[in-house]
């Protein structure tokens, strides 16, 4: 089975296009999803192709023009072959079930990645239609580029300035809604160097096709270069210049803010949200997306 | 080409069960239907009461439950409610015994204490909305007018009902189908005390607890 | 004060070119069938047996028909979509732009949803039920007519919204804050909401007469375990709309109240929260996928049985399976949104649930594969739908349990990968389900059978043209593409969306297959002219006439076991060998519902109310709510609402019926 996953991955390829998407992943997430949706699709084949070959075998022998096959009017219950067709799914739904509950708890996008690299902080705010990204510990921000150091692990904080996002990255794994007055978390990370395509996969309105963003994974010093470079030139990112950004555009070319003024992405929080009112920043749901 | 021509003639009380006996009468059928759509009423009451529960404390720096709730009031209201139960059952006695003048004055007292109920709601929500907790101050608030503003909406409509089920008994007398609907109406204004009680746990006593 | 509240000439999208063109043509449609009644002369006759009828069997074919239209405009919805991601590739922006793409999508799948696939089984029930059961109407036949009415009318909304205004660009669920006032300032989102309340509350009265029907309502005789595996299936979908409606009632109630008066429920100042949207929609959302699917499960167990010439395997397993699966539709809501920021326990515990449901639909499949086992199998179309179903369906199934694992889930969610899921289970089963009740339960409703070469035909052409449609966008959705997109970068997915427009192009065959099968059917229906059981069926509607007279059956049917019309069919061969005839009984009069105009006229007001609302015309709002009263009042002060059939008039129709049948 394992051979003809791995056939089914290369065919993908040969026909060309794969190269961008889940079945190609960059980095741990990513990787180890992959190879839990194998994992799901083995065992459902498993099933799937003998039952579906049954039916059709079935049905073609016992067609009515063959006077070969036996003709059972009354056989309408055995109790054995109840047993089996109950056990059979059953025991395929523990199976992948047990995949699904060790597999939530894996890559549940809060977990840390363990990894030696210090993590890089990223605070992700989607606005219509384009992703700003804020680097706080580096102090600049960046609009629908994100750059990376390989092997880091990245620790991102996402909310929306308007309606409902979601962050996805496919060759870098999991993807996460973003919403106003609220924060989703995530944790990513790239283990090779290239450049992968993102995008948002909740629909948000008539720029949604364009809110597209290259991430960037490069070498730590080349991502240290960049840093320096992104704050020798270009705007600040203060409330005024956000208000701007904030205004409906499209199809926007990326560009750097070569600083960022005090706790942005707390302030955009907060006027999402009403700001004085302290039971806002407890979210009573069960979600646990919190605000 | 009817089976029944030719095989059948297993006489019908000789069905032992009631899921063999055939079609249930008229009067049960109309009932049982009645208590499906209240059920579904109850299941669209609980999403609203599960909204209020998600949305108790959003107050969005306006007043809470605790600032707006007067207790005494809602004590009245709940008695009123409760007690127009028992007059709407009363209600349903009369009609079985066929006693026009008793029906009429339990319909009138029900209407009346239903009234009431609905004044003090509405002198509930005009005060708030004085005061700024309007539903469009906070989603608390919209939460608060939805849940007991739908089962007042509901209220109301059950009054229109009862008059409009009174000029039926005045006017048709009691036909098989103004009995049945007569029937439906108690259902329905008890299922509304049920619903109350559920209200004023939920959104007054317990929202208001310190 | 503006007497027409928001509506002036400018909600007519005359720079629109392609909108004005389907608004021509849908008006062109409307008068050409306007013409057609009216050259029949046939006004009176369709307002006395039809518009008005109370009969079940007339009110489910009004479904069909319904679905069938609408069938049309969400599939023309379909194909546009597919033809603009065929040649929005790179930078090309193709022929739809955003504002129109979007609600193009967001019409195609409510439309779909809503006004096609839920009359159409809701209408087969409608047919079916009450004549497998062995009565004579549902429980509450002028309610049901008003169900129709109420459904039709938010389909008329909706395509008003074409000619008038908008549609909602916010997608058939309707996000908030998407679909907010501040986000969606024109009456798109309205006309949304309003049509899907109005009939919403239609399908919820449906619900419940249906579920008084099923377990109150049986011919004398017919236990729980002795009903159709049809009815069981129509019993559990019912029990899911009576359970499920009301949520979608209270939630886009909610959305409609945060519109139309400022509330905040969903709203992102104020407290609102757009988590609590998502949680309630999907309450209701994914029961109503049941909804969906189990009537098409309640046709291939009577279509596979009877075409096998065998008994269903395990009538016992199916019927736990089915009620299981009701129980089981309202644990799973969570899958809908995993990528929401739910704790893993929270996203484990659902993922699990949702495999669980995968259970009793699996022991169903390998039921129906052992009640072909040792039977002799015809394959006449309904049987192809049903073979085709059977393997669409697992496959769908597969990707189903594939997404139900939440790591999976995060990569695929929201991408054309769930596109193609949904639609292999939706096609695979509702609609595969529906074409097959068509087919085997038309020649009982009109008394001639469908053409069976252009079935065939208009089945292989729905089949191929599925697997070219979908299979591409499994792949394309591993490639990196969401859902929803009007124009996208990567060339490498061009070739596969070109594909899948190709396969959108045969079903586009098939429909016109069908389209074609009914128009030489009609043509031919002397030579297609059926008798009471032309299928050698199961069950009790295959023991009266084709098509059923009003009152069903004269007599109620006595059943004592399952398949209770092949028992008696089995026992008249044993007692024709025997020499006394059985006992003949004397025909009793019939009382009937009167056909009433309540049903059409509510509708006319819910209407009226519906577009008043939209279009924010308050007085006109009032006049349709008091309208509404007043109909109801007429209805509640009718006083003679039955008519009585003679024993006459039904020995008559008997005699014809058996010197029809006498060969």
């Amino acid at each position: 089975m394992r051979y003809g996953l791995v056939a089914l991955t290369l065919l993908c390829f040969l026909l060309g296009g794969c190269s961008e998407g889940v079945l190609n992943p960059k980095g741990p997430v990513a990787a180890a999803e992959r190879l839990i949706l194998f994992n799901s699709l083995g065992i459902m084949l498993a099933i799937v192709i003998p039952t579906i070959l049954a039916t059709l075998a079935v049905a073609f022998w016992f067609r009515a023009s063959n006077r070969r096959a036996a003709y059972l009017p009354d056989f309408e219950y055995s109790g054995r072959l109840e047993l089996l067709v109950w056990s059979i799914p059953a025991m395929t739904v523990l199976l992948v079930g047990g995949v699904a509950w060790v597999g939530a708890h894996d890559l549940d996008p809060r977990k840390a990645i363990s990894s030696t690299a210090k993590p890089v902080p990223v605070q992700v705010v989607s606005l219509d239609w384009k992703w700003l990204f804020i680097y706080p510990e580096q102090g600049i921000a960046s609009v629908n580029h994100l750059m990376v150091p390989v092997g880091t692990p990245i620790s991102f904080e996402l909310t929306s300035s308007t309606v409902m996002n979601s962050f996805f990255v496919p060759q870098l794994g999991s993807q996460i809604y973003t919403m106003s007055g609220m924060v989703t978390r995530l944790q990513l990370q790239a283990d090779h160097a290239g450049t992968y395509p993102g995008l948002s996969t909740m629909f948000s309105g008539d720029g949604f096709s364009d809110m597209r963003f290259a991430v960037d994974a490069v070498e730590s010093d080349d991502f240290a270069r960049w840093v320096h470079e992104a704050h020798e030139s270009g705007q600040v990112l203060d409330p005024q210049s956000y208000t701007e950004l904030a205004k409906p555009s499209q199809a926007v070319v990326p560009f750097t803010y070569r600083a960022v003024v005090g706790d942005l992405f707390s302030g955009i929080l907060n006027t999402a949200s009403a700001a004085d009112d302290p039971s806002q920043r407890i979210c009573s749901t069960s979600q646990r997306a919190e605000r | 080409m009817n089976i029944a021509v030719a095989i059948d003639s297993v006489p019908q009380a000789a069905l032992p069960t009631t899921s063999e006996a055939g079609p249930a009468p008229k009067r049960i059928v109309v009932a049982y239907g009645f208590w499906i759509f209240l059920l579904s009423d109850i299941i669209m009451f609980a999403a609203l009461f599960a909204s209020y529960a998600v949305l108790v404390n959003s107050t969005a720096g306006g007043p809470a439950g605790a600032r707006l709730f007067n207790q005494g009031t809602v004590a009245i209201e709940t008695v009123c409610l409760l007690f127009s139960s028992y007059t709407c059952g009363l209600m349903s006695l009369a009609i079985n015994s066929r006693n026009r003048l008793g029906m009429y004055l339990a319909a009138v007292i029900t209407f009346a204490l239903g009234a009431a109920f609905l004044t003090l709601e509405l002198r509930e929500f005009a005060g708030m909305i004085a005061r700024g907790a309007t539903p469009q101050r906070s989603a608390f608030l919209s939460a608060f007018f939805t849940l007991v503003g739908c089962h007042g909406l509901h209220v109301t409509l059950g009054l229109v009902w009862l008059v409009v089920m009174m000029v039926q008994v005045a006017v048709m007398g009691f036909v098989a189908s103004v009995q049945h609907r007569l029937l439906c109406f108690s259902l329905f204004w008890h299922a509304l005390d049920i619903v109350w009680v559920g209200v004023f746990t939920v959104v007054y006593l317990i929202g208001v607890s310190p | 004060m503006n007497l027409l509240g928001k509506l002036d000439w400018s909600a007519i999208p005359v720079h629109q070119p392609i909108i004005m063109g389907a608004t021509a043509a849908m008006g062109l449609v409307v008068v050409a069938v306007l013409g057609f009644i009216t050259m029949k002369g046939a006004w009176l006759y369709l307002w006395r047996e039809w518009l008005t009828s109370v009969d079940h069997k007339r009110i489910g074919v009004m479904y069909c028909i319904l679905a069938l239209v609408m069938l049309l405009r969400g599939f023309s919805d379909a194909i546009m979509m597919r033809a603009q991601q065929a040649v929005a590739a790179g930078g090309a922006q193709g022929y739809l732009p955003p504002e129109h793409f979007d609600q193009i999508f967001s019409a195609h799948g409510t439309i779909m949803i809503f006004f096609m696939a839920m009359p159409f089984v809701v209408g087969l029930m409608n047919f079916v039920v009450p004549l497998q059961l062995g009565i004579r109407d549902v429980a509450f036949p002028t309610l049901n007519s008003v169900s129709f009415w109420l459904t039709a009318s938010g389909a008329l909304l909706i395509n008003v919204s074409l000619a008038v205004g908008e549609f909602s660009k916010a997608g058939w669920w309707g996000y908030p804050p998407l679909s907010e006032l501040q986000y969606s300032p024109g009456v798109g989102v309205d006309y949304y909401l309003w049509s899907l309340q109005i009939s919403g509350l239609g399908t919820l009265l449906a619900g419940i007469n249906f579920v008084t029907t099923i377990l109150k309502m049986r011919a004398p005789g017919m236990s729980y375990m002795r009903m159709p595996v049809f009815c069981w299936t129509a019993l559990a979908t019912n029990l899911l709309i009576v359970a499920a409606f009301p949520v979608l009632t209270a939630v886009l109630g909610m959305l409609l109240l945060d519109r139309y008066l400022g509330f905040h429920f969903f709203t992102p100042e104020a407290g609102g929260n757009q988590m609590l949207y998502a949680n309630l929609f999907w309450v209701w959302g994914h029961p109503e996928v049941y909804i969906l699917v189990l009537p098409a499960f309640g046709v291939f167990s009577e279509v596979i049985a009877t075409f096998s010439g065998k008994p269903l395997f395990g009538y016992r397993s199916m019927v736990a399976a089915t009620m299981a699966i009701c129980v089981l539709s309202f644990l799973v809501w969570l899958h809908h949104f995993f990528t929401m920021g739910a704790s893993a326990n929270v996203n484990g515990f659902f993922g699990i649930m949702s495999m669980i449901i995968a259970l009793p639909t699996g022991v169903k499949i390998y039921n129906w594969l052992f009640t072909m086992y040792g039977g002799r199998v015809r394959f006449s179309v309904p049987m192809l739908w049903s073979m085709g179903f059977m393997v669409t369906f697992v496959i769908g199934g597969m990707t189903g349990v594939l997404h139900a694992v939440p790591p999976a889930d995060y990569q695929l969610h929201n991408s054309v990968f769930l596109i193609a899921h949904f639609h292999n289970v939706i096609i695979g089963g509702t609609v595969f389900g529906v074409m097959a009740g068509y087919t085997y339960w038309f020649p009982k409703a009109f008394g001639f059978a469908l053409d069976e070469r252009w079935g065939k035909a208009a089945f292989w052409c729905w089949l191929i043209g599925f697997y070219l449609a979908f299979m591409p966008l499994y792949l394309v959705g591993l490639m990196g593409m969401t859902r929803r997109m009007q124009h996208y970068d990567n060339l490498a997915w061009q070739p596969w969306l070109v594909v899948a427009m190709v396969g959108a192009v045969v079903i586009l065959g098939g429909i016109v297959c069908q389209i074609v099968q009914l128009v030489v059917s009609i043509r031919a229906r002397d030579k297609l002219r059926v008798t009471a059981d032309p299928w050698n069926g199961r069950t009790l509607e295959w023991a009266t006439a084709s098509p059923p007279p009003a009152w069903n059956f004269a007599f109620a049917p006595n059943v004592s076991g399952i398949d209770a019309f092949w028992n008696s069919k089995r026992k008249r061969r044993e007692q024709a060998t025997q020499d006394e005839p059985g006992p003949v009984r004397a025909y009793e009069p019939i009382e009937m519902p009167k056909n009433n105009a309540t049903g059409f006229v509510s509708a006319f007001f819910a209407v009226l109310i519906g577009f008043a609302m939209i279009w924010h015309i308050w007085w006109m709002a009032s006049l349709g709510i008091v309208g509404a009263f007043v109909t109801l009042l007429a209805f509640a002060f009718r006083r003679h609402p039955e008519f009585e059939v003679s024993a006459e008039q039904i020995a008559r129709f008997e005699q014809a019926q058996e010197a029809g049948a006498a060969p």
